[in-house]
């Protein structure tokens, strides 16, 4: 499984991800991308009734935006390839994800985020890799 | 229809021009003079006492809904409130509906639509008129309210409109209109229309007006006196910037910094609790000696209750309907679990924050009783006597002060926030009545948003008195017709209910956390 980025760095945990598959043979690699959101996050009454139709703007925009290109990359170069896009926090449903999928191995890139916030609390793959129920790489 | 809004409102909003024909009297005083007249007529129908008593027929409705709902539900209140929680923190959230309003966000956008300044001012009004007595009803109103409050949010996410484009719409104009047709009863359009014209007038009163006024009156507490329609303006600029300008990051802002005020509001009136720790037995005392003899105040016991009520009721809406706008955004497949956890917003609202300001005004001694007697003395307007002869918000501040010196800049900064915050919700829950009576579209709803504005003008700069009677008024308008409407739907929510039970019992509503 390959948690994708999003930014520059989707690049890097991809290309190490097919590297792996070649060396495997056969697998299926599921590209997943996680929309940051929480449940417990205040908003006005009027974002929460545009909510469903922000949410489903935003799946669209990750699938053809970061998902959908590439899971065309791969399977130009002949991968067995799956897309999931899903909304929450990043190292839980990265994880969550992984084991509902039944991966063995979950890539993902060293973080691209950045502030204060991240160092004093850590970033998605820094909690990812403390919490993670299987085995991940982080990419540099 | 249209026409009567019409003219209800120009009548309102050109009142100040109208007085500024006359002469020597400042602005401020011609927009009071205006106002007071010009509402004067709809605040003595709302609050026309039963005949024989001095008790408002209006409470007295209030407190009978919410028994009926009470002991129809089989005090629901009490049964459910594990699973409310349970619902908050999403343990039952279908992890494919991610991204989606959850139960805790319908709950604090509704919070912050109703924690406020009827927490901070409502009570010290209260506790001002009614003594600490008026605390006790103040609590049972809350407890008993969250029974209303779920029946009203339940049929609020039943009976949305969910549009083609993923927005939806929900209140009590939609359950209305579409539970009555479906129950085969006439009346529910013209239900839904006296809302709708109630909500908008509530909006503007207790979502608007009253917000203003306070929070002119804390800002002004600690500056010095300057006129009322400064404050207004400088306001009116800002919330228009947000409704109708779109500058949400106003908004957002707002919608963060106000939890956390209302937590530091909360854990500064522990502290000066703890710090008072041995007076806390004689502040219950007070409490409760007041909830049946009055002690002294203006009515007797029927005072406190009077107060109490009518404070709880302003604060936590239970009945009003403004709630179940708020609510009906919630993604759920089960609206009676929308109605679950909005129990918690009075229980939240009243029973705990509204009960730790009239701890502490109690606590701090600014009520000045007779030592003799041990009852309170009265003004000449028939309000407890304060040390400094002050009242609402400002109470509450010298209250707090006791504690902290440096409390009233926090509540100024608290009240402004909320005061802010429960303007934007407001504004919301009448666009929404606004767009139900006229239709949707870009230039109807500036309308409104503009009508808005001049009324947090006219808020600021008009005394106390008239603006908290008429933003008494037509929030207990709305819950007139809202009660109405759900006593006839309440068997579609118990129907819902014991579904729901029955299917949670066996199992087959899962539990996605343990």
């Amino acid at each position: 499984m390959v948690g994708l980025d999003g930014g520059g760095s989707g690049v890097r945990e991809l290309t190490h991800a097919k590297k792996l598959a070649k060396l495997i043979g056969e697998c299926e690699l599921v590209l997943v991308y996680v929309i940051e959101w929480s449940p417990y996050s205040f908003q006005t009454a009027e974002e929460n009734d545009q909510r469903h139709k922000r949410r489903e703007e935003e799946i669209h925009a990750a699938v053809d935006r970061i998902v959908n290109p590439a899971v065309a990359e791969c399977e130009k170069e002949g991968f067995k390839v799956r897309g999931i896009v899903k909304h929450g926090d990043v190292a839980d449903m990265l994880d969550k994800t992984a084991v509902a999928e039944g991966a063995d191995h979950i890539i993902v890139a060293r973080s691209s985020e950045g502030g204060f916030v991240n160092r004093l609390f850590g970033t998605s793959t820094a909690t990812l890799v403390m919490h993670a129920s299987v085995p991940v790489t982080v990419v540099g | 229809m249209k026409a009567m809004i019409w003219a209800l409102l120009s009548g309102l909003a050109l009142a100040p021009s109208v007085a500024s024909a006359q002469e020597g009297q400042s602005v401020d005083e011609m927009v009071n003079q205006a106002f007071a007249a010009a509402t004067g007529p709809f605040v003595s129908l709302i609050f026309a006492p039963i005949p024989g008593t001095s008790f408002p027929w209006i409470v007295m409705w209030l407190v009978i809904a919410a028994s009926v709902f009470t002991l129809y539900f089989g005090f629901i209140q009490f049964r459910a409130f594990k699973h409310a929680i349970q619902l908050v923190k999403g343990d039952y959230s279908d992890p494919n509906d991610a991204g989606e309003v959850s139960h805790f966000q319908a709950l604090a956008t509704a919070l912050s639509g109703t924690v406020g300044l009827g927490n901070i001012a409502g009570v010290a009004v209260a506790v001002g008129i009614g003594g600490p007595g008026a605390t006790f009803w103040m609590v049972f109103a809350g407890l008993l309210g969250m029974a209303s409050k779920f029946t009203e949010c339940t049929l609020g996410v039943k009976y949305r409109n969910e549009y083609a484009d993923g927005t939806v719409s929900g209140g009590p104009m939609y359950y209305m209109s579409k539970g009555f047709a479906e129950r085969g009863l006439p009346g529910g359009k013209f239900l839904a229309i006296l809302f709708s014209i109630f909500c908008i007038l509530g909006a503007l009163g207790g979502g608007n007006m009253f917000q203003a006024n306070q929070a002119h009156q804390q800002i002004s507490s600690i500056t010095g006196a300057y006129p009322g329609w400064i404050t207004g303006i400088v306001f009116a600029v800002v919330v228009f910037a947000v409704i109708v300008g779109g500058i949400k990051s106003i908004a957002r802002v707002t919608e963060k910094v106000v939890p956390f005020m209302g937590i530091l509001y909360v854990l500064a009136a522990l502290v000066i609790l703890i710090v008072n720790i041995e007076h806390i037995g004689w502040a219950f005392g007070q409490i409760f000696e007041g909830a049946f003899t009055g002690l002294g105040v203006a009515g007797g016991f029927v005072g406190a209750l009077i107060q109490g009520f009518k404070r709880a009721a302003f604060s936590n809406e239970a009945g009003v309907g403004s709630a179940a706008i708020a609510h009906s955004a919630v993604r759920t497949k089960e609206p009676i679990t929308e109605g679950f956890v909005s129990l918690l917003e009075p229980f939240i609202d009243t029973v705990v924050i509204c009960t730790m300001t009239a701890l502490v005004i109690t606590i701090s001694g600014q009520l000045i009783a007779d030592a003799n007697t041990g009852n309170y003395l009265l003004n000449e307007g028939g309000m407890i006597q304060t040390v400094g002869n002050v009242s609402g918000v400002s109470l509450t501040s010298a209250a707090f002060a006791t504690g902290f010196s440096w409390f009233p800049y926090v509540l100024a900064i608290a009240v402004v926030l909320f005061a802010f915050s429960t303007m934007i919700s407001w504004s919301y829950y009448g666009l929404k009545a606004w767009t139900y009576l006229v239709g949707e579209g870009k230039s109807k709803e500036l309308v409104f948003k503009v009508i808005f504005c001049v009324f947090v003008v006219i808020g600021a700069a008009a005394n106390l008195g008239p603006v908290i009677d008429f933003s008494d008024a037509a929030i207990f308008a709305m819950a007139v017709v809202n009660i109405t409407a759900l006593y006839f739907l309440m068997p579609i929510v118990k129907r819902e209910l014991g579904s729901y039970l029955s299917r949670l019992s066996t199992g087959e509503i899962k539990k996605f956390k343990n």
